[in-house]
């Protein structure tokens, strides 16, 4: 079967039904695995045992980046091949992007208390990564507000490609603007400056929330292409009531 | 394992995930049956599509058949 084939939704729905057993499982185990990591990671020798949030904070934040980016990915797809496909990904990815940047706003609080003294402040990465939530928001409301799916998909593709320049002033806000938050310190140049000990069970933590991502954006994106099959029924049913 | 002076903040974040993760599940889990049931529930009362429409049902020739049973 060639990869285009995939891209059909019956074939689709085939796919993710046989897939997400195996992709809920290798969630599971690498959850298992990284939470006993975490668990038995040390603790930093300024942020002593709080150093555990940022197994949460950090892959949360990357996968509130990723969701948009996946979702301006498949907006091409709407606006370019106006591919069926590409809307259903699209649509189902906000409310878990959402979720994920919820996540990574409220751990970031969390942490920042004890460390920083204050849940919040108005930096330059916090307040971008808050616009990013609130755009989650606004495309989650403009997938509701219009009934057909194909305008809804074209204009929520619209908006999605627009907030897409939110990514890099995420990325570097911390570079750009002098911000309480600490500058990159995973990915920069020169390498990490966190120590194996602590980057180990961090990247076993990311892989096991992307997958968490994965399998809940394929389980979302079944019960969509379902949705729109219930909808295309209901409305052959309307149109032969009308017919007679 | 003693989480130190700030305990407090480090449980609430995990719990904090755990019923963020719950929830999604739970929500996608729950659409997945009501969406299975909708389908179900249609297709009992013979609403499908005409290309899942057995081979019996005429293809050319007399009137078409309407969406709902044949």
């Amino acid at each position: 079967m060639a990869l285009i084939d995939l891209a059909n939704p019956t074939r689709f729905r085939a796919l993710a039904d046989s897939v997400l057993p195996w992709l809920g499982a290798a969630t599971v185990v690498a959850f298992a695995f990284g939470l006993e990591r975490a668990y038995f990671a040390p603790d930093d020798y300024q942020q002593g045992a709080t150093v555990k949030i940022m197994f949460i904070h950090v892959p949360a934040a990357w996968l509130s980046m990723m969701g948009w980016g996946l979702m301006s990915m498949a907006a091409l797809g709407t606006l370019v091949w106006r591919h069926p496909l590409a809307d259903v990904a699209a649509k189902t990815a906000a409310p878990l992007g959402a979720a994920f940047t919820l996540l990574c706003l409220v751990t970031g609080s969390l942490w920042g208390r004890p460390m920083w003294g204050t849940y919040w402040v108005w930096d330059a990465r916090l307040t971008s990564e808050l616009v990013l939530f609130l755009m989650y928001l606004g495309v989650i409301a403009l997938w509701r507000t219009i009934d057909d799916p194909g305008r809804a998909a074209r204009a929520a593709a619209v908006l999605t490609l627009v907030g897409a320049l939110d990514l890099p002033i995420i990325k570097f806000s911390v570079d750009w603007w002098n911000t309480l938050h600490q500058p990159a310190s995973v990915f920069r140049v020169g390498g990490s400056t966190i120590d194996v000990s602590l980057l180990a069970p961090l990247f076993v933590m990311a892989i096991a929330f992307t997958l968490l991502f994965f399998t809940l954006h394929f389980a979302a994106m079944r019960n969509e292409i379902m949705r729109r099959r219930v909808r295309t029924l209901l409305m052959m049913q309307a149109d032969a009531a009308g017919g007679h | 394992m003693d989480l130190g002076p700030h305990a407090a903040f480090i449980v609430s974040a995990y719990v904090i995930a755990t019923l963020v993760v719950a929830a999604l599940a739970v929500w996608i889990i729950v659409d997945h049956r009501q969406q299975l049931r909708r389908l179900a529930d249609l297709e009992s009362r013979g609403v499908t599509r005409r290309s899942e429409r057995g081979p019996s049902l005429p293809r050319s020739g007399g009137p078409a058949p309407g969406p709902i049973g044949g």
